[in-house]
């Protein structure tokens, strides 16, 4: 009955993109948080997290984000998030979690300052893989 | 007028997403919430459920927890109830202020906030064995 999240990773020069949609709750959270640290095992010069087509997400979802900024801060890296939906929006400041990241409408907006190109990426499972290929 | 949706569930976060659907679909029979007031109640009963599955786990208990979604004319309340042995929000550790560095050291404890200011009401009620969540959302 959920509707399952996706992820898809692309690149942007050094940064990372990762496209998140469906449902983020504490059932699903764990494979977002692998994700994440898939991602940023990879030393990108940023990471950004598009949440513009998320279905769903409760605070486990909001957690996982607060520990990606951690590991982005831990290697110097940035870390942007792009959110254009105004519920989601609302929890961000309810939490006051907006004045911890930088909140983009919208990805062009959120890669204005980075060089590069977008070379998209496959959906992939929490190592990386794409979903479906066996390991 | 009112009527009643009450389910329960085993106490595994796979039904999350189940209970946000019951809820979801009384409202469609009962559409008495704007769109956006419906997003915020779905949030707050998962943030309930959550806990409450969590603290069946803490306890070891297979026990249901018991869901009760009662639509009015000009409210919806939604209890939670568990039988994970209480639990008492003013012993909730406080986050560092979101200026603080250390901030990004707490990944949880934000559920209890968003349930408070997503509703109307909100209540957290010891019980014998555990625990019962009243969440109010006004039309």
């Amino acid at each position: 009955m959920v509707i399952e999240p996706t992820f898809e990773v692309a690149e942007y020069g050094r940064w990372a993109v990762m496209r998140v949609t469906g449902e983020i709750d504490m059932a699903t959270a764990p494979r977002l948080r692998q994700h994440v640290l898939t991602v940023t095992a990879r030393k990108p010069d940023g990471l950004v997290l598009d949440l513009d087509r998320i279905e769903f997400i409760d605070s486990t979802g909001l957690g996982v984000m607060v520990g990606a900024a951690k590991r982005m801060r831990m290697i110097d890296g940035g870390f942007r998030i792009v959110c254009s939906q105004p519920h989601l929006n609302e929890l961000f400041k309810i939490t006051r979690l907006n004045e911890v990241f930088d909140l983009y409408e919208s990805l062009e907006d959120a890669l204005t300052t980075v060089t590069g190109t977008l070379v998209e990426g496959v959906p992939t499972d929490g190592a990386g893989n794409p979903e479906g290929a066996s390991t | 007028m009112s009527e009643d949706f009450e389910i329960e569930i085993p106490p595994t976060f796979e039904h999350l997403a189940m209970v946000r659907s019951v809820l979801s679909s009384a409202l469609e029979a009962e559409p008495i919430l704007k769109e956006e007031r419906l997003q915020d109640l779905r949030l707050a009963l998962s943030e309930a459920t959550t806990n409450a599955i969590e603290a069946h786990n803490r306890v070891g208990t297979q026990a249901a927890v018991g869901i009760r979604i009662t639509v009015a004319d000009k409210k919806v309340t939604v209890r939670v109830s568990d039988q994970g042995g209480g639990f008492d929000p003013s012993k909730l550790k406080k986050h560092p202020p979101v200026t603080d560095p250390e901030r990004l050291e707490y990944e949880r404890g934000l559920g209890v906030t968003l349930m408070r200011r997503l509703t109307d009401e909100c209540s957290i009620t010891p019980t014998k064995n555990g625990t019962t969540v009243t969440l109010i959302v006004h039309r």
